[in-house]
């Protein structure tokens, strides 16, 4: 297991800490929180084997959070002084004001107080993520190596036309410190590798990318997408001379590496309850899932069970505390089929009233205040059930779909449209050559309420996404969801060709 | 050493590097922000930041290579370890396909005064907002509706300095407001829920008032509503729903892109489509640095190398470039590396974008005045592209879709989903009115300088009902 980097332990964490919330305390403030935070990340993009771009950022800054006569403040600033033995005491402090300032500001116009579900205090809690090889320690031409490599054993293929080859790395230190004497310092690192090849036949053009989702782990998860770069080219051939799909409703089989999208937007985010409250409904979006329904809803099928999860190995939402210092853990959304959970932050939860948050508030950076995010959402596979194969056999005409491609879905989280990197009829029970052009829609309890199988523990994935936007000012998170193949009757399908009116 | 002055840093920078070329920018950004929900201001907030990018290059026998990195919350001596670092970087890299030799003095556009500090913003700037806004709580808390919405400022600086004398530097201001007001709340399913938007510079132009009397005639077209079924059907696109497809459009609109046969922009036979009719109406599509009320960077100003848009163009003078001119394909995104490539002048991304058609004049009311039956459309979202060769997005209409009938709105539809080319809806479109100033609901958030006309379009592709409300 890895330690937390000597470098960011060597500021002065505590002492600016001290100094912020003192002054929030001075101010009036009944909550104050302190965040220190760094983050790291590295951007590589390699067109046709070339660098087209080699990025680094890494941003360190801190926010101060406060509740003053029960109204938010939030202020941010990164003037961390000269060097670590000094540092700006005065500066911090002046962000810290600035919190309480613009509180007051606000209170003019604000009509809901603002109270925070309780936690108790975690004094001095660390925590890391589990991974092998911080993916900042491979030096930059080691990496570049590697992807041109990659991409020219792909351009060596006559069937393919271009490579692009993209691998985002990410790396966040926080410590977070509050009012409550919860203090926490934790590190994360998250990797997201993605080879595409793209070719154009006969005035069709299309392309096909590996299925390896994003990752919470490091560069020893390179070889996880390098083991897939073999079968493009012929995928890509098969994809570019296959039949376009006959729209109709068809059974489809749905790979996990395609199914988290599903999860992610269908179930993920109508799962949050800042969304079924209305706290997202000028942007994102509100849920569906409304209040009223918990415990009644049938989301899904009597064999679906989703579970929010902040602590699964590898996730790209794992990590020990949030950003409000709540100890994070694993709670149901769905049980048997039927709502029966909310993802939470403190304040969110205690509108609701409930006893405390499950740990879902995250901020992306230095300069943004935390707001309720995703917890890794997760759908259970089937204890002893069936396999990929079994699951396809039980299909007498339809549509086996791998891999993510386009997505979309209304902002009450009812109707979704989708499509995937590879599509393969089933007829009889058995694959039968790829189709193209495919998109599936429908209203989600639609979806879900059609799933008639689950497959077991040995066809789940944990896949993913690594940009997850919400907020506003908008933010961007990674998140994980695991889930089984599936099967689902009568989805409607469409050709996007046909729909495009060509 | 005293780095008070992000002119100081990009000075000490170019002193320290040791590479064959260094680019250095420093971004000074302030925000304030307000967001509220069920007529009560939620969160708010300041921020202010600096990030200092150092772009190193290092020449050697098979071109040049590039390192950059970019840091917030530099300290101290951390400047020589961010130069180290570029340089390291930089020589660790294979080189640079768009690699272009640095822009002098003599060949860069011309930028703000460059000793002036960091132009700035803070809570203040909503002095008058805040107070309308709280009216606005007030009215809409008294017809029994909930409102929801968001309002930033933001103001960055950007200094931009070179190891070949470039020394450019532009403030630029944006804002934005969004105004969502619902007939029920949230968590019973929300009711007829309506949005209006606007885009801004400094907040002086916002009227709450107005934009509040918006939705209130909005609401009163929803105090009838009509279920129609998915189809295509003769629809009304405002302003702001024009925005977001022609951003879309204009993203997907990179020189290299189409020039690799990868694009709705690519030529059948190889090569691009510039040139090519896309309208029958003499609509153009432009952007230009100097629009007004849309002032944007009048020289490239970039991070990093890339595909669309390169460090390697810094300093490059931006200046009107039409898109689409009188209808037809006039130029595509263009770095000085795609430019040789394709054969075609530099036309390099700009910040802003405005559709106009020369001799519209009338507006959406008037198109709505001359409309049988149709739909009218207030905002798009959730929009994705489908396929790159048709450009075919998806994506839904949201809080707002009204049945217009003998010219007049006669009473709110349901949602949508639709699954429509932008390419293709200029195609098709039959009339345009005059252009106005128009905020994506979708991409305003990070390109809010757009002004768009009211468009009509007879066979707009509803391809499935939303439930969504």
């Amino acid at each position: 297991m890895p330690d937390i980097d000597s470098d960011f332990l060597a500021l002065p964490l505590r002492e600016l800490a001290d100094t912020a919330l003192q002054r929030a305390r001075d101010l009036g403030a009944e909550h104050a929180d302190f965040r220190l935070e760094r983050v790291r990340g590295q951007y590589l993009v390699l067109a046709d084997g070339a660098v087209e771009t080699a990025a680094d950022s890494d941003t360190l800054g801190f926010a101060v959070r406060v509740v003053h006569n029960g109204v938010w403040g939030f202020a941010a600033g990164d003037d961390l002084g000269a060097n670590t033995s000094a540092p700006n005491h005065d500066a911090v402090a002046a962000v810290a004001e600035q919190a309480v300032q613009v509180a007051k500001v606000a209170a003019a116009i604000t009509t809901e107080r603002i109270e925070l579900a309780p936690e108790p205090a975690h004094p001095n809690a660390t925590w890391v993520s589990a991974y092998e090889t911080d993916p900042f320690s491979v030096p930059v031409g080691e990496k570049s190596a590697l992807l041109t490599d990659w991409s020219r054993r792909l351009l060596d293929d006559s069937r393919v036309d271009h490579v692009d080859i993209t691998l985002f790395q990410a790396k966040e230190q926080k410590f977070y410190a509050d009012t409550t004497g919860t203090s926490t310092t934790q590190q994360r690192v998250r990797v997201a590798p993605v080879a595409e090849v793209v070719a154009t036949r006969e005035g069709k053009l299309d392309s096909m990318r590996t299925l390896a989702p994003p990752a919470g782990r490091g560069w020893e998860y390179l070889p996880t997408v390098e083991s897939e770069l073999a079968e493009l080219p012929e995928l890509l051939a098969e994809k570019l001379a296959a039949p376009g799909v006959e729209p109709g409703a068809y059974d489809l089989v749905i790979h996990p590496s395609n199914l988290w999208l599903a999860i992610h937007e269908s179930i993920g985010h109508a799962t949050e309850l800042d969304r079924a409250l209305g706290y997202e409904a000028a942007y994102a979006g509100t849920s569906f899932a409304t209040v009223d329904n918990l415990g009644s809803l049938q989301y899904g099928s009597p064999i679906m069970n989703v579970t929010g999860d902040r602590t699964v190995e590898h996730g790209l939402a794992s990590i020990g505390y949030d950003d409000e210092g709540v100890a994070t853990t694993s709670f149901d959304l769905i049980r048997d089929g039927v709502l029966v959970g909310y993802q939470r932050d403190r304040r969110i939860s205690r509108l609701r009233g409930y006893e405390s948050s499950n740990g879902c508030a995250y901020a992306d950076s230095p300069a943004t205040m935390p707001i309720q995010r995703m917890a890794n959402v997760s759908l259970s596979p089937a204890p002893g059930g069936p396999s990929t194969e079994d699951l396809i056999s039980g299909v007498e005409r339809g549509i086996y779909i791998e891999g993510d491609r386009s997505w979309s879905i209304d902002m009450q989280r009812y109707n979704f449209q989708f499509t995937g990197q590879r599509f393969y009829r089933i007829e009889n029970g058995r694959l039968s050559g790829m189709l193209r052009d495919v998109a599936y829609q429908a209203s989600t309890t639609d979806f879900w309420n059609s799933m008639t199988a689950v497959g077991g523990p040995q066809t789940y994935v944990l896949g993913g996404s690594f940009m997850c936007g919400k907020g506003q000012p908008g933010q961007v998170a990674s998140v994980s969801h695991g889930c089984p193949t599936a099967r689902f009757s009568g989805v409607r399908i469409l050709n996007t060709v046909q729909e495009a009116g060509q | 050493m005293n780095l008070s002055s992000p002119q100081e840093i990009v000075e000490r920078a170019l002193e320290l590097s040791r590479a064959d070329g260094c680019m250095v920018l420093v971004r000074e950004a302030s925000t304030a922000n307000l967001r509220w929900a069920g007529n009560s201001l939620t969160t708010n907030g300041v921020t202010r930041g600096r990030e200092v990018t150092v772009i190193a290059l290092t020449e050697s026998a098979k071109g040049t290579s590039v390192g950059v990195t970019a840091r917030s919350g530099l300290r101290g001596d951390d400047l020589a370890d961010l130069v180290r670092a570029a340089e390291t970087a930089s020589r660790d890299a294979a080189p640079s396909e768009d690699a272009r030799p640095l822009l002098g003095p003599e060949s860069a556009g011309t930028g703000d005064t460059w000793d002036a500090p960091p132009a700035t913003t803070s809570i203040s700037v909503f002095s008058e907002f805040a107070p309308g806004l709280g009216r606005a709580f007030e009215r809409r808390g008294a017809a029994g509706h909930l409102l929801y919405g968001y309002a930033e400022h933001s103001v960055t600086s950007t200094f931009l300095g070179s190891s070949t004398g470039l020394r450019l530097r532009h403030d630029q201001p944006s804002g934005t407001v969004d105004l969502n007001a619902k007939s029920a709340p949230p968590e019973t399913g929300g009711g007829h829920s309506i949005w209006v938007g606007q885009a801004t510079r400094d907040f002086t132009d916002i009227d709450v008032d107005g934009l509040d009397a918006e939705l209130t005639r909005r609401m009163r077209w929803g105090a009838r509503t009509v279920e129609l079924p998915a189809g295509r059907y003769e629809t009304l696109l405002p302003p702001a729903a024009v925005a977001d497809m022609m951003i879309s459009l204009y993203q997907s609109a990179g020189a290299r892109d189409a020039a690799e046969g990868r694009t709705v922009f690519s030529a059948a036979d190889g090569g691009t489509r510039v040139g090519e009719r896309l309208s029958e109406l003499p609509l153009s599509l432009r952007s230009d640095p100097a629009e007004p009320g849309l002032e944007c960077a009048p020289f490239v100003l970039a991070s990093t190398p890339g595909r669309e848009i390169t460090a390697f163009d810094n300093g490059l003078p931006l200046r009107r470039t039409d898109w689409i001119s009188d209808g037809r394909l006039a130029a595509l995104r263009q770095t000085r590396h795609s430019a040789e490539l394709t054969g075609l002048p530099v036309t390099a991304h700009t910040d802003n974008l405005v559709l106009e058609q020369p001799d519209a004049t009338g507006t959406l009311d008037d198109m709505i005045a001359g409309t049988e039956r149709g739909l009218l459309l207030t905002c798009l979202w959730y929009i994705r592209p489908v396929d790159p060769q048709t450009l075919l997005l998806t994506g839904l209409t949201r809080d707002g879709v009204y049945l217009v009938e003998d010219g007049e709105v006669s009473g709110a539809v349901n949602n949508f989903r639709f699954n429509e080319s932008p390419v293709s809806l200029l195609e098709r479109v039959t009339e345009t009115g005059a252009t106005v100033p128009g905020l994506s609901r979708e991409s305003g958030d990070y390109f809010p300088r757009t002004a768009m006309p009211p468009m009509r379009v007879p066979d707009f592709n509803m391809s499935t009902v939303s439930q969504a409300s």
